[in-house]
């Protein structure tokens, strides 16, 4: 079976919820749709107060290179484009809708019918899929346009399929997978024509064995698609990783995958791909685990963007009394909330509810130069050494030392005996040493 | 056994002789004269290469204070007005007047005005929080209470007022060097005029969000009424983005917007306490 060499953990997994099959939220009373949900640049609202719209409308619109589309997840009335708190308690730019039911955009076609015929040329793919606002469904949210379109002189020999969900706890691509697997094949032969690749491999964890039964069975179906098994190993769904792991290349430092020739897409983006190409369907909604040891009811719930995260927990048997934290994303690379009426974005894989005894953290103690940190670092970077360059604020030694290198997955804070906060001391280094290379720059 | 002793120590004689003349010879050639003046104002200055001068250390300032021949817009503001006259002295040249200065803490928001919301257990640092999420307080300007600027500060000038949160500035050690001004990721720290007798009157708060937005995180926030520019009688507070701002050049420490403000957002420090006007005795008779 194969994985990744370096580095690299082993987390209790905890996928409370992957049996649970894919709910439907009802339709929030009204919305916040953040213009800035993905990475880049904001959109520009283009809607006004008192404006109706319908869903799957465009209300922003992209601004720049890197930069999505956002369309409104329900029918209704635009209450005012303003700043509205988010996940983070910082306010920002977001378009507010008081809904009127269901109304869908005529354009879209809501027929749960298979598509498998595209037609579209791959430049057209392309377009299409900037259109309808499509980004990285795994977490980072990266406009996909961008990643599809390959710059001159490069070319991409294979496309990776991200089914790994090594995260703890998340079961959103699992049962994604299970519910929609003949939609996400198509949309990954979509992907191939688009990239003029011929062959494509989708990548999945071991511990999901009853998908791996299924997406193999459904790839006979298509040409040049083939299932890998992965042993269980986190951060095995991060994109480098993903790539040494299925086809032994090594990106760069510093570097993008299209360096190597590979071109990395969640299923959740071969899904949303699907729905945009086939059915000309926008990126309004999404799948999102609720899940936690105290929870009711974890599931996996098919939401707006928008909803409001208590809205959701509501859902899932509402929050449980000794809450601690409330995470969105998984316990590694998720982000604990300050606020909990904050709206889902199409970013959010998942809400972890963690008890107040499990969001404890352990009391800081004195580096031991035990070197775990270095062993289970992916990248193969020096973690201690890192947090402390930045705890000391030498940002020129911590930029030699590759600290923009550190794709935060937190290995090393899990794994440090001592419970030192590396990780945080390693993203403070990381913004300060990009910030002197943006103004070294201009 | 004597002549091997002997031989023994003339070469070595000879050894260091001849090295001597060598490192003589060099020593002479590549000679760096230097101004005298220069190591004799490094002698004056403090020593603590804290960089409030605006040059990376202490010998730096002396070598441009000495090679300019000017001291127009030189000045070490640890030393203060002493070191500078000293320093004019020695190099014959007229020293700036610059008022002291002093760094002030622009926030309010202590545990008891600005409530926790939520619990913060990641690295003590503001720098991270700050890029992490609002803060415990809910408030997006105020201060995060980490102590990045106590860290910075090389005269222990500032110490963590465990009880309120706040960062507190020791009127006596602040130099207003500035670094804790860089070291502040939200801007709440500013060099202001130590003002006549230690007194000064700021506005304590940055928050530049609506009025009713700021006032639910903060009892004790600035929410730009503007009653405090009217009552001004010398245009020394200007309004601008929700938040009133106190020019110190201009402020003549009436007291008169300290008053006015209705939700104490502004401070007025070291002034003696204003003597209660007793009634008079028709008063209490009628």
């Amino acid at each position: 079976m194969k994985t990744f060499k370096l580095g690299g953990i082993h987390p209790e997994e905890n996928k409370i919820s992957d049996q649970q099959p894919i709910e439907v939220v009802p339709i929030p009373q009204t919305v916040y749709i953040p213009v800035s949900q993905h990475l880049g640049a904001p959109a520009k609202p283009i809607v006004e107060k008192g404006e109706v719209v319908k869903t799957g409308q465009l209300i922003a619109k992209g601004d720049g290179f890197i930069s999505a589309n956002v369309h409104s997840s329900v029918s209704g009335k635009v209450l005012k484009v303003e700043e509205v708190v988010d996940f983070t308690g910082y306010r920002r730019m977001s378009v507010v809708i008081e809904s009127d039911g269901d109304d869908w955009m005529e354009s879209i076609d809501r027929s749960l019918e298979i598509k498998k015929e595209c037609t579209l040329e791959s430049k057209a793919i392309i377009d299409k899929i900037n259109e309808m606002g499509i980004v990285g469904m795994g977490g980072a949210t990266f406009p996909s346009y961008v990643k599809l379109s390959v710059p001159q002189g490069k070319k991409a020999e294979y496309l990776l399929i991200n089914g790994v969900e090594c995260e703890p706890y998340l079961t959103s691509d699992h049962s994604l997978m299970l519910a929609k697997g003949r939609e996400i094949m198509v949309g990954i032969t979509i992907l191939m024509k688009g990239l003029h690749v011929k062959q494509a491999m989708i990548g999945i964890e071991n511990n999901k064995q009853d998908a791996i039964q299924l997406m193999t069975t459904l790839a006979t179906e298509f040409q040049g698609i083939t299932v890998y098994a992965l042993k269980v190993k986190y951060p095995q769904g991060a994109e480098k990783q993903l790539i040494k792991a299925l086809v032994g290349r090594e990106v760069p430092s510093g570097k993008l995958p299209i360096e190597v020739g590979c071109v990395v897409h969640n299923v959740g983006t071969a899904f949303a791909v699907y729905e945009a190409v086939q059915k000309n369907k926008p990126l309004f909604e999404r799948v999102v685990t609720i899940t936690g040891k105290s929870v009711k009811k974890p599931s996996n719930l098919l939401a707006r963007v928008g909803t409001s995260i208590s809205a959701l927990i509501e859902v899932a048997g509402g929050l449980p009394d000794d809450t601690g934290k409330i995470i969105s994303g998984g316990p590694m690379m998720g982000r604990a909330l300050s606020n909990a009426d904050a709206p889902i974005t199409k970013g959010t894989s998942g809400i972890l509810i963690m008890t107040e005894k499990e969001s404890k953290r352990n009391p800081t103690m004195n580096c031991i130069r035990c070197g775990r940190c270095i062993t289970v670092c992916p990248m193969g970077l020096e973690p201690f050494l890192l947090a402390k360059l930045a705890e000391n604020q030498t940002w020129d030694e911590a930029e030699a030392e590759h600290i923009l290198d550190c794709m935060e997955c937190g290995s090393c804070q899990y794994t440090c005996p001592s419970a030192r906060p590396l990780l945080d001391n390693v993203r403070v280094g990381k913004s300060m040493v990009s910030q002197i290379i943006r103004t070294r720059k201009n | 056994m004597n002549s091997i002793i002997l031989l023994a120590v003339l070469a070595m004689c000879a050894i260091g002789v001849t090295a001597a003349i060598i490192l003589y010879i060099v020593a002479q050639k590549f000679k760096v004269i230097e101004n005298p003046l220069i190591d004799e104002v490094v002698e004056l200055l403090p020593g603590a290469h804290c960089g409030g001068c605006g040059f990376p250390g202490c010998r730096s300032l002396a070598e441009t204070m000495v090679k300019r021949g000017s001291l127009e817009n030189l000045n070490c503001p640890v030393g203060g007005k002493e070191v500078m006259a000293q320093i004019a002295t020695i190099l014959g040249l007229v020293a700036e007047e610059k008022d002291p200065e002093i760094a002030v803490v622009r926030c309010s928001g202590s545990k008891f005005n600005a409530p926790l919301k939520v619990l913060y257990e990641g690295a003590s640092s503001c720098s991270f929080l700050n890029q992490l999420n609002v803060g415990e307080s809910g408030c997006p300007f105020g201060c995060l209470g980490q102590g990045d600027c106590v860290f910075s500060c090389k005269f222990d000038a500032i110490v963590m007022d465990l009880e309120t949160g706040l960062p507190v500035i020791d009127n006596e050690l602040c130099v207003a060097c500035g670094s804790c001004v860089k070291a502040c990721p939200r801007q709440i720290i500013e060099i202001r005029a130590k003002g006549k007798k230690d007194r000064r009157i700021y506005v304590s708060c940055v928050n530049k969000e609506k009025g009713g937005v700021a006032r639910k995180n903060c009892s004790v926030a600035c929410i730009g009424c503007g009653k405090c520019v009217k009552i001004c009688p010398f245009d020394a507070i200007t309004l601008e983005n929700n938040l009133a701002y106190i020019d110190f050049e201009k402020c003549k420490l009436c007291r008169k917007c300290v008053k006015e403000c209705p939700t104490n957002a502004i401070i007025e420090l070291n002034f003696p306490i204003a003597k209660e006007k007793l009634p008079t005795v028709s008063e209490v008779e009628a």
